[in-house]
This record gives C-alpha cells, sequence and structure tokens, in this order.
C-alpha cells in the first residue's frame, strides 16, 4: 500500500514535471513580470499586475498571440521582487532561467531595474521597464529597454511648450541644489533655454537646499529679474510653498514643473495656489481621448480607480513586446534565439502607437516619445493639456 | 530701493519665528541654567495642536454649531493652541528635567535632545510621514505698495508677535511673578530660600516658553502651510542661537538677536547663493560673539557663578 502510493505520487510528479514543458517547447509563449507586489510600493505592483491582466485578457480573447501565421497560448508569469533590488536580480533570474520567459516587463523603479536589466543583458534576455527614469538602466544594455522618457529630456520639453505656449524670452529657475533630480533638470532646463533664446535669457537661476521652508529672498530676486516665467522641478511638499510664497510676493507669471509633481498630494498641499499651473509627465487621465481614454475607462470598471502612470506604461510596454514578438515574422523554438530575435525587432520598432504617446527607440533602448503637458484644473484634476514630442 | 524694502519686510516676518522661540530658550536658560534643546519640538507639537484646534473649529463652523467668522477661529486657534502647548511644556519639565535638577547640566542637555527625538517619532507614530497641509484661515490679501509686496498675513504675524513680545516684558518687568522669574534668575540656590517656590517659577518658565513657542508653531504654519514632524530641528537650533547671541535670560536680546538672525539669513540669501547662505550667516554670528561672548545683553558674572 505504502510502496503503491509513492509510485502514484512519483507519477503525478513526474508527469507535473514534464508536462508544460511539452507544451511549452510547441505552442506556448511565456511574458515574465517582475514588479514590487509586496515592499515599499505595492500599489505600483499593483498598477503592473492589474494591466498584465488585461492584457492577457485581450490575448486569450484573440484566440491566442498569431505570430508568422502561428497561434501561441500566452502565460504571464509574475515575479515580486518586494521593491528590492537584490530581489529584483533574483526575480529576473528565475524568470530567465527556471521559468524559461522570451521576454520580461519591468521592474518598475529604477532601484530595482538597474540591477535586474544587468541580469536580463547578461543572460541575453529582453527586458523593458516601463517606468525607469534612470539613464543606467539601458545604458550598454542591447537587450535592456524602458517604456518611459528620461529625466534629461524634460528639460529641453518644458523649455519648447513656453517658447511655444506664451512665446516668452526670460526665464527663472528655482531648484534645490542639494538634490539630484532637480538640480539635474534645473541645469539641463538652463542649456535648452538659452539654446532657444541666447545666453542669458535665463534671467535668474536661484537655488535653495532641502528642507528650506523660506523663499523669499530667492522669489524677490526672481520677481525683480524680469522674468516672465518660473521653471520649478521640485517634489510636491516644495511645491506648494513655492507657489503660495511666489503669488504672496505678486508674481502673477506661469509657474512650470516637471514630472515630480505628477502626485495627488501636489493638490492637497497646494490647494487652490496651484490651479492653472502647468507640468510634464508620462501621461494625463483627465481629458484623455482614444486608445489612453479607452484603456483608462476599462481599468477603472475592472478594478475600480483610475490607472496612475505605472498602469498606463506598464500596458504600453507589454503591446511593445507584443509588437516586438510578432515582429520577428515567426519563433524557430530555440529560446536562445527567439529571444534575440525579439530584441532585434523591439529595437527595430518604429513609431509604436501607444497611449502614452508614439514611441521609437534609440540604439540605447530608450523611446523617442512625446511628453504630456498637464494642465491643474480648477477643480484639481490633472488634465492633459497637449503633447510634445522631441 | 525695492528690492531692500521687500526683503526688510520678508526679513521682519522671518525673524518673528526666531524671536519668539528664542524667547523660550532664553527664558528657561536665564531661569535654571538649562539648554531645553526639546524647544523646537515644542514649536511643532503647537503648530500641529493648532493644526487640530484650526480644524476643529473649522469643522464646527461648517456645520452650523457654533457660527464663527474666519478670524474669530484664527483668535481662537491661537489662544486655545498655547494654552495647551504650555502643557506640554510643563509636562516636558515635570517629567524631563525635574528629576535632573541635581544633576549635571549635560544630562539634562541630553534629555532635552531625547524627548525632542520622543515628540517628533511620537508624531510620526500617531499621524504618519505623510505632511499635512495647515487650513488656510484667513484668506491671502497681496497690497501692492509701489512694486513692495506685503500680504495680510504678514502684518498679522509681525503684529501678533511683536504684542505677544511686550506682552511677556510686561509681565516679566510688573507682576510679581515676573519679580519671582528675574530673581531666580539672578540666583537659583538662594531665592528658593526666601519662600519663592522653584518649581512653581520652574513650571511657569516652561507654560510661557511654550504658550510662545506655539503662537510661533501656529503663525509658522500660516505663512508656510506644509507641516511635518520635524520642521521643529532646524528653527530649533537657529532660535537657539539667537537665545544665545542675545544673551542669558534676556527678553529684549532674544527678540532682537531673533530679528537680526531673520535679516542676516534673508539677506545673506538675496545677495549669494542659497548654498553658501547659512555659512556666511553663522561665520557672521560666530564673529559677533568672539566680540561679545555674552550676547547683547548677557550679564557676565552671574553666568560664571554656575557654568
Amino acid at each position: 500500500m505504502r510502496k503503491g502510493f509513492l509510485a502514484l505520487v512519483a507519477v503525478l510528479v513526474l508527469g507535473l514535471a514534464l508536462a508544460p514543458c511539452g507544451l511549452a517547447a510547441q505552442k506556448t509563449i511565456k511574458i515574465g513580470i517582475n514588479a514590487p507586489i509586496t515592499g515599499d510600493i505595492p500599489k505600483v505592483g499593483e498598477g503592473s499586475k492589474y494591466a498584465a491582466e488585461m492584457w492577457l485578457e485581450d490575448i486569450k480573447a484573440a484566440g491566442g498571440l498569431d505570430v508568422g501565421g502561428v497561434k501561441y497560448d500566452v502565460e504571464v508569469i509574475i515575479e515580486d521582487n518586494e521593491s528590492k533590488p537584490e530581489s529584483a536580480a533574483k526575480a529576473a533570474t528565475k524568470l530567465i532561467t527556471e521559468d524559461e520567459v522570451l521576454a520580461i516587463v519591468g521592474p518598475q523603479s529604477s532601484a530595482q531595474a538597474i540591477p535586474a536589466g544587468e541580469m536580463a543583458n547578461n543572460f541575453g534576455t529582453p527586458m523593458i521597464s516601463p517606468w525607469s527614469t534612470n539613464p543606467d538602466t539601458t545604458k550598454d544594455r542591447p537587450f535592456v529597454f524602458r517604456g518611459c522618457f528620461l529625466d534629461p529630456f524634460q528639460g529641453p520639453v518644458v523649455a519648447n511648450f513656453i517658447k511655444e505656449e506664451f512665446g516668452f524670452t526670460k526665464a527663472a529657475v528655482l531648484y534645490d541644489v542639494a538634490s539630484d533630480y532637480p538640480k539635474g533638470l534645473a541645469e539641463v532646463f538652463k542649456e535648452a533655454w538659452e539654446k532657444n533664446n541666447g545666453p542669458g535669457s535665463v534671467v535668474a537661476f536661484e537655488s535653495f537646499t532641502t528642507k528650506d521652508a523660506d523663499f523669499s529672498s530667492q522669489l524677490t530676486n526672481i520677481i525683480n529679474s524680469g522674468a516672465e516665467v518660473l521653471f520649478t522641478p521640485q517634489y510636491y511638499n516644495e511645491v506648494a510653498l513655492i507657489v503660495q510664497q511666489a503669488h504672496e510676493l505678486g508674481w502673477k507669471n506661469p509657474i512650470v514643473g516637471s514630472d515630480s509633481w505628477g502626485s495627488a498630494e501636489t493638490v492637497k498641499l497646494c490647494g487652490e495656489e496651484c490651479y492653472g499651473l502647468f507640468f510634464t509627465t508620462h501621461y494625463a487621465a483627465a481629458g484623455a481621448t482614444g486608445a489612453t481614454k479607452a484603456f483608462i475607462d476599462r481599468y477603472n470598471q475592472k478594478y475600480g480607480y483610475v490607472p496612475d502612470d505605472v498602469g498606463a506604461l506598464t500596458w504600453d510596454s507589454l503591446r511593445i513586446v507584443q509588437a516586438a514578438i510578432q515582429g520577428t515574422g515567426g519563433l524557430s523554438g530555440d529560446l536562445k534565439k527567439d529571444r534575440e530575435a525579439v530584441k532585434d525587432a523591439m529595437a527595430n520598432i518604429k513609431e509604436f502607437d501607444g497611449i502614452t504617446g508614439k514611441m521609437t527607440f534609440t540604439p540605447d533602448g530608450d523611446p523617442i516619445k512625446c511628453a504630456v503637458i498637464v494642465r491643474i484644473s480648477d477643480k484639481g484634476e490633472f488634465e492633459f493639456y497637449k503633447s510634445v514630442c522631441p | 530701493m525695492q528690492l531692500f524694502l521687500q526683503n526688510l519686510i520678508n526679513a521682519l516676518q522671518w525673524g518673528s519665528f526666531y524671536a519668539l522661540i528664542a524667547l523660550g530658550y532664553s527664558m528657561v536658560y536665564g531661569i535654571l541654567m538649562l539648554f531645553n534643546f526639546a524647544h523646537g519640538d515644542i514649536f511643532m507639537v503647537g503648530a500641529y495642536i493648532g493644526f487640530g484646534v484650526a480644524t476643529g473649529l473649522t469643522a464646527l463652523a461648517a456645520m452650523g454649531t457654533l457660527a464663527l467668522p474666519n478670524w474669530v477661529i484664527l483668535v481662537l486657534t491661537i489662544l486655545i493652541s498655547m494654552f495647551l502647548t504650555s502643557f506640554v511644556g510643563m509636562l516636558v519639565e515635570r517629567i524631563g528635567y525635574r528629576p535632573l535638577r541635581e544633576a549635571p547640566r549635560a544630562s539634562a542637555a541630553i534629555t532635552g535632545l531625547m524627548i525632542g527625538i520622543i515628540l517628533e517619532t511620537g508624531n510620526l507614530a500617531i499621524l504618519g510621514a505623510e505632511r499635512i497641509r495647515f487650513p488656510s484661515l484667513i484668506k491671502s490679501t497681496t497690497y501692492d505698495l509701489g512694486g513692495v509686496f506685503v500680504t495680510n498675513k504678514k502684518i498679522m504675524i509681525v503684529v501678533v508677535s511683536l504684542v505677544l513680545m511686550l506682552a511677556l516684558n510686561e509681565f516679566i518687568r510688573r507682576t510679581r511673578w515676573g519679580m519671582a522669574m528675574r530673581a531666580m534668575a539672578f540666583d537659583y540656590v538662594v531665592i528658593p530660600l526666601m519662600g519663592v517656590p522653584l518649581n512653581t517659577i520652574a513650571s511657569l518658565t516652561f507654560a510661557l516658553g511654550s504658550g510662545l513657542a506655539a503662537a510661533a508653531g501656529i503663525m509658522f504654519a500660516i505663512a508656510y502651510p506644509v507641516l511635518d514632524p520635524y520642521i521643529g530641528i532646524i528653527y530649533g537650533w537657529k532660535a537657539f542661537v539667537a537665545a544665545i547671541l542675545g544673551g542669558r535670560g534676556s527678553v529684549k536680546g532674544a527678540c532682537l538677536a531673533g530679528f537680526l538672525l531673520g535679516f542676516i539669513e534673508i539677506f545673506v540669501g538675496a545677495y549669494m547663493p542659497s548654498s553658501v547662505r547659512d555659512l556666511i550667516a553663522y561665520s557672521i554670528i560666530l564673529l559677533i560673539l568672539v566680540f561679545r561672548p555674552h550676547g547683547f545683553f548677557g550679564e557676565p558674572h552671574s553666568a560664571k557663578l554656575r557654568l
């Protein structure tokens, strides 16, 4: 009896172990998702997961994925990286070596995407990070791509937008000199603005240090410099203070920000003072049209809330993977070769029509894509205003 | 000229906070020879209590239970918060400092730091790390005085600060409690022997200082309406500098030094990059202290007695 039972278990285990492999070699494509399901930012993981579920639904509804005339089943494997760099690298390795996925979407944050990208590149597996804006994620890694623009790209975008929209020629910048992101962006903006409007056209380049609450001396200088617009690439808590103090010192011109403004906290802390201001970001939920609106409505109906930029970028990244797989023209069944082929196809994608904008990849694997200019509406919503392309 | 006047007004507001906070330091230091390093965090607690009171009163007014205009809510918020925060100060004295009154001064100073950390992290545990927005009790109106911009808030902040400083000065000069405090500052070993209750005076000192810190906290929150549990640290330090600069136990000195600090910071900030602002501002203060080691109004002999 006991022996019989053991034999039965052995057969079952063998069967389980062999069955998927047998099928996989023939008809299934596996896509890995490397996302922070637990950890510090579970909401980001949830958005990634939901976008992946919706994408899979579409594939299933179409009866599978058509690659070069052959229909494949698609399986999505979600691996939790706990929002930690080392777990992200581990998750990537597991997806590549054990699960034998064809491509990976994620991780989202740069801190995880950089180490995971190294794994993916070493193992020759295409990976696309929807949300990581740090240049190092894709740098010198032919197998690694991303779905969003880079930090330095926003500077020229803002400079061009202001010129087109308002026709201003004199700008002021107020930034935190002790923080990498605002400092980098402020410098890139200055360079771009002076390229457009000539040297010295940034009439005030004022700084403060993290934790400062009073900006009155800097803002007084800015107002006296005769600047027509103020650019401040700060985080939401500082935005609230800067905008209020600027208004109290008699500043009536536009104030423009960057994607660090794109948090619900901005409006909560800043209130009516921030209504009518502009900033650049990846995507805007309010006032979206076409495919973007369709995605938002479907997501909202299914999960009960409006997706943030992570959800939308993950959706686009999955569809880029899909387009790349289909762009290979047919899979050989040899995983190594197929991964290589998917990478080449992805690098060759031109004018991909995503819900966060049209994308074409540079040789580094970064998309050339449009940024969205958001206007904070009179109801405090982030409203799509226009998209600005490089 | 416009630039100068505008910065002058900015500095008046900025200096008011330092002056009000410095008063609390200066009184405790003058009377008990104690560096109350928790004082900056009492300022923070005052701002948060103000937030609670203001939110509560606004909600009551919105429900129609108490039909109060906004300026009444503002006055009530300041008064109630000053009252409540003075109890926090008394509690800190009772729990943190009284058992250590005979201990070395360094132990008491360290106690202050620890109480500060307890207040910060306690707040963090209760309310979380999310920043809160202070309700806008008065609608900001900007007046254009020939290119110099003044808001009703700024005027209110400077006026209320000056009124509080004068009131404190009168209290210390003209009442019996004030006289007891002055006497205690003169010699806190002998005066209790003459029948002045040391513990009561200590509590009173902490209550007054904390009440002023609460007023500063609320006005700070009106001017800079984003609060987090750590706002007290840096302003506490700087106000401490002002207290020392003003001279031990001197109300006049603390006020003057507080405003001076505000002026130096704003004017250095106006003409220099911000990364060197504090470097230059505090080098100037160091220089002043080199030439006037007891501050503006400090009395050399009494300080020598116990330090």
